[in-house]
């Protein structure tokens, strides 16, 4: 890039064509292949399904404020754990950074006009479509009380309830996972701007590959086995219920053999964002680039020999809890790398508050916790007595919520004068980050308390000793719940009236701020040659613009 | 907005050349036949740990397969990779005519597969009641160590069955493919859809090669006791 | 803000062990379990207010002062990202060797322990004593001693959980698990279930009693008398035709069970087995699972004809059958 300032004027929305406004009318987004537009059909129904999930966790933190359970009978609060996590893990967390975020950067980091396979990322939004309808039509229809882990021969032999709906549509998503994965995989490796060497690259878009690699490797196992059960609920072949014959335990191998790697699809792209909010709020290059890009493939790979974590109590033999033992620790170690890189790069930098940064911040810390959180469970004789309880919940909610739903918001607020041509109100902005870190806490530290003091997870009644400090967890979930939803009328609300943006609201380096916002559909006029390294902001003069 | 040199057909405004396309194309294609070794490695790997555990089961499903079209079938589909393989290079060296005629035969042959499989194997099976949640039949002389017999035809059914419908997609892709080498799309310049095809049918062949003696082979006697 | 506050407090009340904030301690292994616990706990606390102290620190200090400010570029400095490389995985390595030994202390019962059975079933524990005694959603156990528990499910996978013993296991149909625990402390504790099985796990509940030895004797005989788990077992081996091939001198179509148990058998295959309790199970309930080298397999199966309970206490007959040489034919 030849450009020493990043300085260029504003110029009204209105007046400039671009990928909004390019073409009107419901068929032009519906038989869209431009990634920017493919991106927002994903950030629409992802929001919808967050809602959705969320809802169902407004109903259990409301249920359990009483011992015996103060809202619908245990039925019913079996379903809505389930339908919370199926939705929240498999139509948020995963396709939530890679397909909003990443499918409309990714293009635009790499300088490239869009994806490798456009027509297949359209393709996987209406897969991941079909296979929401399937998961909904299962909530309709009376619901789903497996738990999101659907162990058997409880799934398989025993439950009710709309067993293979759910499955089917879980099934039916994953495979838009995988075609995300695979055009990111061929975008990367292939459409790079000349001049953008792979350490030139955004650290973004490392972990976005990462992420892929997950996506493309761990998913078919998952779809493979929800088939099996599939088969089995309707067949009762006896591959899962040891009643025929089958091994129940063999479930739970190939179930966590993708659902590990899964949570790491979760996290890295919130990791992604964060190298790039910190670097962009404090001007300054990351400390340790290598090592951060490396810790992102480290962990991907790692990921993929950890499962027997999740079955220390199965009764596996001591030797197999050792060895996943000693790996879920190794897997620990990339991750406390990235976040002393990221703290470094605050040394010495030139910080500014904006809600972005605000929820970058956020995640440092709170992802931190619930990441040594972890080493609580990788000890084996830890793991023993908290396997099952709440302290799991408040683990891996540290992890989901407090790490990757910030980063989610962290990346939105971050890119949405990009994405939307408009600034949203910073004051709001600022405060709904607070009220979200405060309920999220109130929310979710009780619960390691509730863990570590004996109360198991998947619980509609409790006894009555526990109910302090789930009273706690229920008041901070309804200030989170709150928290949420001031982003989303703010955001809805900017989109009409809010003030337009300039190219680069933040001052902030990356291809994705040459261009005006919102972008032209091509993205760039001419493929930008790149000459600097990532983040070289100590040899430009920033002007936001 | 960048000039608009005159593009060789096929060619898609995404990428900067024909190159990257080509490039982007068959990287494309192996990520995504990793992703299906991934699917059915799933699959397989529960089939093992089936058969480790009910052995005598699942000898006696296997020798209730007939050999010989399996082994027919393998020979088929072996043929039509060469066939396949055989298009790709008649596009290479510019002939329409033969890439047509090799491509024809390569569907011809996939066709042929499915039709042995679907009739002299799984209406043959469905004929002896061996197709498990139609009418399976467990038969006495198979005794007590026969008690997961219908295991086995689950795994033979779901793991071929599985294959098949990627046959069948392969043979709907061959036919796309056959008209536009009629209309003579395929150039020795420009051919990467036959040969990203050709990666894909080549795949389902080495699928098929592995499902063929994990399914129909499994034949070990006991020492000191027979069958 | 809020968070530092509730880090401070508990961090206090883990200090001041307050009861409210600590499970009961009831038995031999809570306490290293929870001194694993506090210095897990305090690696946590530690690292997570350094690094918020440490942000928030920057973030005052190195705030913007003016809109096009651009700060210098910071050295690289390979020392300091290998030291928080290898620190942190010193610190796990250590973590990992502490809690691995703990946790082979913790699941190798010691061979003298008091054996008592656990089914669960959806949605309640039955517990038998081996002295016959029966329980539901109690265990009555004596202070002081080891206990093994050897459980399975009847029907889905459930959990055996006792938080005032830091133990828990799952309890899996069609195999059999074990735990075992020795409680220090005469007193009541919670007994869950920590595996989701479906509409009532909440309720699937009990009470763990701990007795000193003489008072757990007196609960053991009184009530009604009832027979032992042998004696059960031996009534039903012969009522369902066991016995007229497994005669006890050989002589039947299927090998003699005396003195069985512990011992090796060798299979077709040449594969030797051990004959413990899963064995035994697979053997009554899928005996073509286990084709010996010296038998034609026709034993029938009994999976239906048997409950759990059954196939228990028939193992427990077959147990206490006393051992005899055996030839090396089997015979």
């Amino acid at each position: 890039m030849s450009t020493a300032t990043l300085d260029v004027h504003e110029v009204p929305t209105g007046s400039r064509v671009n990928y909004l406004n390019a073409q009107y009318g419901v068929k032009s987004w519906l038989l869209t292949t431009d990634h920017k537009r493919i991106a927002l059909l994903y950030l629409a129904s992802i929001t919808l399904m967050f809602f959705v999930g969320g809802f169902f966790a407004v109903l259990m933190r409301l249920h359990l404020i009483e011992p015996q359970g103060a809202l619908v009978q245990p039925e019913t609060y079996n379903k809505l754990f389930t339908m919370h996590g199926v939705i929240m893990v498999f139509f948020f967390l995963v396709p939530s950074i890679p397909a909003t975020l990443g499918n409309f950067l990714v293009p635009m980091m790499i300088g490239a006009r869009d994806l490798a396979f456009p027509k297949l990322n359209l393709l996987s939004w209406y897969i991941y479509v079909i296979g929401a309808i399937f998961t909904l039509y299962a909530v309709i229809s009376g619901g789903v009380d497996t738990g999101w882990t659907f162990y058997t021969p409880y799934s398989s032999s025993f439950s009710h309830t709309s067993v293979v709906p759910t499955a089917l549509g879980v099934f039916i998503t994953g495979f838009s996972s995988i075609l995300t994965g695979l055009n990111f995989v061929v975008t990367v490796h292939k459409m790079r701007a000349p001049g953008l060497t792979w350490f030139r690259l955004p650290l973004f878009i490392w972990a976005i590959y990462a992420t892929s690699i997950i996506f493309i490797l761990g998913t078919p196992v998952i779809a493979i086995t929800l088939f099996l059960l599939f088969l089995e609920r309707v067949l009762h072949i006896g591959i899962f219920d040891p009643a025929i014959g089958g091994d129940p335990i063999l479930f739970q191998h190939l179930f966590w053999f993708y659902s590990h790697p899964a949570v790491y699809i979760m996290i890295l792209p919130g990791m992604g964002v964060m190298s790039e909010l910190i670097t962009c709020f404090s001007r300054k290059r990351i400390f340790g680039y290598s090592f951060v890009a490396f810790s992102s493939l480290a962990i991907a790979i790692i990921s993929f020999l950890v499962w027997g974590h999740h079955m220390f109590v199965t009764g596996q033999s001591i030797y197999a809890g050792l060895i996943f033992s000693v790996l879920s620790f190794m897997v620990a170690i990339p991750s406390a790398v990235k976040v002393f890189n990221w703290t470094a790069t605050l040394y010495k930098g030139s910080i500014s508050y904006d809600a972005p940064m605000l929820y970058a911040l956020g995640f440092i810390g709170l992802f931190t916790m619930g990441g040594l959180t972890g080493l609580f469970l990788a000890s084996l004789a830890t793991d023993v007595h908290l396997n099952g309880t709440y302290f799991i919940v408040a683990h891996f909610h540290y992890i989901m919520v407090g790490g990757a739903v910030m980063a989610y918001l962290g990346g939105i607020h971050f890119w949405w004068p990009k994405i939307t041509g408009r600034l949203y109100p910073d004051g709001w902005a600022r405060f709904a980050a607070l009220i979200i870190f405060v309920g999220f806490n109130l929310t979710f530290f009780p619960q390691f308390m509730l863990g570590y003091l004996g109360m198991p997870r998947r619980y509609a009644v409790y006894p009555s000793e526990f109910q302090v400090l789930n009273v706690m967890s229920s008041a901070g979930a309804s200030i989170l719940g709150i928290g949420y939803l001031i982003p989303l009328i703010y955001l809805i609300w900017s989109m009409r009236y809010g003030p337009a943006a300039g190219p680069n609201p933040w001052g902030a380096k990356g291809l994705e701020w040459t261009t005006p916002s919102p972008p032209p559909t091509e993205n760039f006029e001419e493929i930008p040659v790149v000459t600097e390294e990532a983040y070289d902001y100590a040899h430009s003069t920033v002007t936001r613009g | 907005m960048a000039v608009h040199n005159a593009h060789p057909p096929g060619f898609a405004h995404q990428f900067e050349d024909m190159e990257q396309q080509r490039e982007a194309g068959s990287l494309g294609m192996w990520v995504f036949l990793l992703t299906e070794m991934m699917f059915f490695g799933g699959l397989f790997a529960t089939y093992i740990v089936y058969r480790a555990l009910y052995l005598p089961s699942f000898e006696i499903g296997s020798h209730l397969l007939e050999v010989k079209f399996g082994a027919l079938n393998t020979a088929v589909l072996i043929g039509s990779s060469l066939t396949m393989a055989l298009a790709i290079h008649s596009a290479q060296i510019g002939k329409r005519g033969a890439q047509v005629g090799f491509l024809i035969t390569t569907m011809i042959l996939g066709a042929a597969f499915l039709f042995i499989k679907f009739t002299f194997e799984w209406h043959h099976d469905y004929i002896e009641h061996l197709v498990p949640g139609f009418g399976f039949v467990i038969r006495p002389e198979w005794g007590a160590p026969g008690a997961h017999v219908p295991m086995f035809f689950c795994f033979y059914f779901f793991m071929t069955g599985l294959h098949a419908l990627h046959m069948i997609i392969g043979i709907g892709i061959l036919t796309v493919l056959t008209v536009m080498a009629h209309r003579g799309r395929f150039t020795p310049q420009y051919h990467s859809p036959l040969e990203v095809s050709g990666l894909y049918w080549h795949f389902v062949d080495i699928v098929w090669i592995f499902l063929f003696p994990l399914l129909y082979l499994i034949g070990g006697r006991y020492a000191g006791g027979g069958h | 803000m809020m968070g530092l506050l509730q880090f401070g407090s508990v961090f206090f009340s883990l200090a001041i062990q307050a009861p409210q904030l600590r499970p009961e301690a009831a038995s031999s292994i809570a306490e290293g379990v929870d001194h694993l616990y506090f210095v897990l706990t305090f690696i946590t606390l530690f690292f997570t207010i350094a690094i918020f102290s440490t942000i928030f620190f920057f973030m005052v200090k190195y705030r913007r002062q003016a809109d096009n400010e651009v700060p210098p570029e910071t050295e690289e400095n390979l020392p300091l990202e290998l030291a928080w490389t290898i620190i942190p995985a010193l610190i796990c390595a250590g973590l990992f060797l502490w809690a691995s030994s703990l946790y082979f202390e913790n699941s190798r019962p010691p061979s003298a322990s008091t054996e008592i059975f656990v089914i669960g079933k959806q949605w309640m524990w039955h517990i038998q004593h081996p002295e016959g005694v029966r329980e539901i959603n109690e265990l009555h156990v004596p202070v002081g001693v080891p206990v093994k528990l050897t459980m399975t499910s009847e029907d889905v996978i459930h959990d055996f959980y006792i938080p005032a013993f830091r133990v828990k296991k799952d309890v899996i149909p069609g195999r059999y698990s074990s735990l075992w625990f020795q409680a220090t402390k005469v007193g009541t504790y919670h007994l869950f279930c920590a595996q989701y099985c479906g509409a009532d796990h909440a309720e699937m509940l009990g009470w763990v009693y701990v007795m000193s030895p003489a008072d757990y004797e007196t609960w053991l005989s009184s009530g009604t008398p009832s027979q032992t788990m042998v004696q059960i077992g031996e009534k039903t081996f012969n009522k369902l035709g066991c016995a007229s091939c497994h005669v006890s001198d050989g002589s039947g179509r299927g090998p003699s069970l005396v003195g069985l148990y512990g011992k090796e058998e060798e299979l077709k295959t040449g594969e030797k087995r051990l004959v413990d309790e899963a064995f035994i199970r697979q053997a009554i309930i899928n005996p073509n699972s286990i084709p010996l080298r010296n038998y034609p397999p026709i034993m029938p199966t009994f999976r239906g004809q048997v409950n759990e309970e059954q196939v228990l206490q028939l193992i427990a007959y077959v147990k206490s059958l006393a051992s005899e040489e055996r030839n090396s034919n089997g015979k």
